[in-house]
């Protein structure tokens, strides 16, 4: 049993428990973890991004090979990019509406062709099953239950027309199947913030205490 | 102690039961429950073992350390999966935290397996823009990582000699704790490229990633740490998601006891408030 002589396993550790202090109630040391955390978070970010993904996919193609190679078209981004801190200036603050239309002209573009093809038209597709697979009795139900639910859900979102009678009825067979949804995210959920304490425990047990190694 | 005093207890006397019932299980080891692989995980160890020997694959580490704990073991796990199947590894992150934890996988794997970096793998490291880095990959991944995590020019990188786009890849691993992760891989990749894909995901957003793996969309998928703890019984290695789920069983048998206790006490409230 060997506590860790790590300086940063040291201050990731006291970090944690700052944070699990809160769990009693809020305190100074939580709101200190919390207010570095987010500062941290900032500073990492911004040096990453620029290392990572300005310099090596911008300035380097654009003014860092001389002679031969240069992508003058990515003096396109740039500018926009410039554009963008425009915002600090009410004077030309509606330069940056520029960037901001090419990133929202472009971005919804993006994902509304994948979204169609994989949100929607596969399943779309997916849904359309037997409701008799034969030698399969299980198949054959769980494709039943599958449709009827679908119907039943959409039924329930469906607005133009009271839900009384025929339709209340479908409607709230569609809740029911809304809330066995609800009831596996939130199993789901809870398994999540468990193994996150999971996590950390076995963090301060094995790298910070040295009392179990995992 | 009666029910109707259940709606009066300090939440704290739940959160300490609740790190009781986490840290001793951990610090005496004790077994609970065997780990039984489901449908969902054994597809994903099948999509792995189902590749030549020598194929790329494309592992995303969409992470950071908030959900280390639940993908950090599957990300370990693939690694190994991959890499005792001698698979060439072209790693990537789209979390800006992503990369470390990249390298520190493929690295510990790496030695264990006698594979060496820029030979039998790569971190290409991290790039913003979500959606638009998946896009732009399948024009040109040179053009879109042209230096691996390294600095070092990905044209003088041998792992990386003819990958041009997904073409060259014969499937995607992607470990993902949200956005951008599992969803837009499937949205820009998937169907687009149809490159066959797994997924390890965090707990909380596994029951989105359901219709995919319906349609064939997905290959398999791993929830959380009890998928990460499947997929390690199917490599037989155990490591940390097996070490986890017991102290994990315990705590979810109690919170289900205290959701049961409280919605006991809230009905045995409801004729009183009527009245």
């Amino acid at each position: 049993m060997h506590m860790s002589q790590d300086i940063g396993v040291w201050v990731a550790a006291l970090l944690t428990l700052g944070i699990f202090s809160f769990l009693y109630r809020d305190n100074p040391v939580y709101k200190f973890c919390e207010h570095l955390f987010v500062g941290v978070s900032a500073g990492y970010y911004v040096v990453l991004t620029y290392f990572s993904s300005i310099k090596p996919n911008l300035l380097v193609p654009l003014f860092g090979h001389f002679g031969e190679g240069r992508n003058f078209l990515l003096i396109i981004p740039f500018v926009l990019s410039l554009f963008l801190f425009s915002r600090f200036f009410p004077r030309g603050d509606w330069l940056s509406r520029w960037s901001i239309a090419t990133i929202l002209g472009v971005y919804p573009a993006l994902r509304i062709t994948g979204f169609g093809q994989s949100d929607l038209v596969q399943q779309v597709g997916g849904s359309i099953l037997p409701f008799w697979v034969a030698g399969d009795p299980l198949t054959s139900f769980n494709n039943t239950l599958l449709v009827l639910g679908l119907l039943a859900t959409l039924v329930f979102f469906f607005f133009s027309k009271e839900h009384e009678g025929a339709v209340g009825g479908i409607a709230k067979v569609g809740v029911y199947f809304l809330m066995v949804s609800f009831g596996a995210s939130y199993g789901y959920t809870v398994m999540a913030r468990v193994s996150l304490l999971v996590g950390r425990v076995m963090f301060l047990l094995d790298n910070w205490a040295g009392l179990v190694r995992f | 102690m009666n029910l109707a005093s259940i709606a009066s207890l300090d939440r704290r006397w739940i959160f300490l039961a609740v790190g009781l019932l986490v840290i001793l299980p951990l610090a005496f080891g004790f077994h609970i429950a065997p780990v039984e692989p489901s449908p969902r995980s054994r597809g994903f160890y099948d999509a792995i073992e189902k590749l030549p020997e020598g194929s790329t694959v494309l592992l995303s580490g969409d992470y950071d350390p908030s959900t280390i704990a639940e993908n950090y073991p599957m990300h370990l796990a693939a690694a190994r999966h991959l890499m005792r199947r001698n698979m060439k590894i072209i790693a990537l992150a789209l979390y800006p935290a992503g990369p470390p934890l990249t390298d520190q996988v493929l690295h510990l794997v790496g030695a264990e397996f006698g594979k060496k970096e820029g030979v039998d793998y790569v971190n290409l490291g991290y790039k913003t823009g979500n959606e638009l880095v998946m896009s732009s990959m399948g024009s040109s991944i040179p053009r879109t990582f042209p230096v691996d995590r390294r600095g070092i020019p990905v044209s003088e990188i041998p792992v990386m000699k003819g990958i041009q786009n997904y073409e060259q890849f014969s499937l995607l691993v992607n470990v993902s704790a949200g956005f951008p992760g599992t969803k837009e891989w499937v949205q820009q990749v998937v169907s687009r490229y149809h490159l066959p894909m797994v997924a390890g995901v965090t707990a909380v957003s596994a029951p989105e990633y359901y219709p995919y793996l319906q349609t064939g969309q997905l290959h398999g998928l791993l929830g959380g740490m009890a998928g990460a703890a499947e997929y390690e019984a199917l490599i037989n290695r155990p490591a940390l998601a097996m070490r986890g789920m017991d102290a994990q069983s315990l705590a979810h048998v109690f919170i289900a006891l205290m959701i049961l206790l409280g919605n006991l006490a809230f009905i045995g409230k409801q004729p009183a408030r009527r009245a």
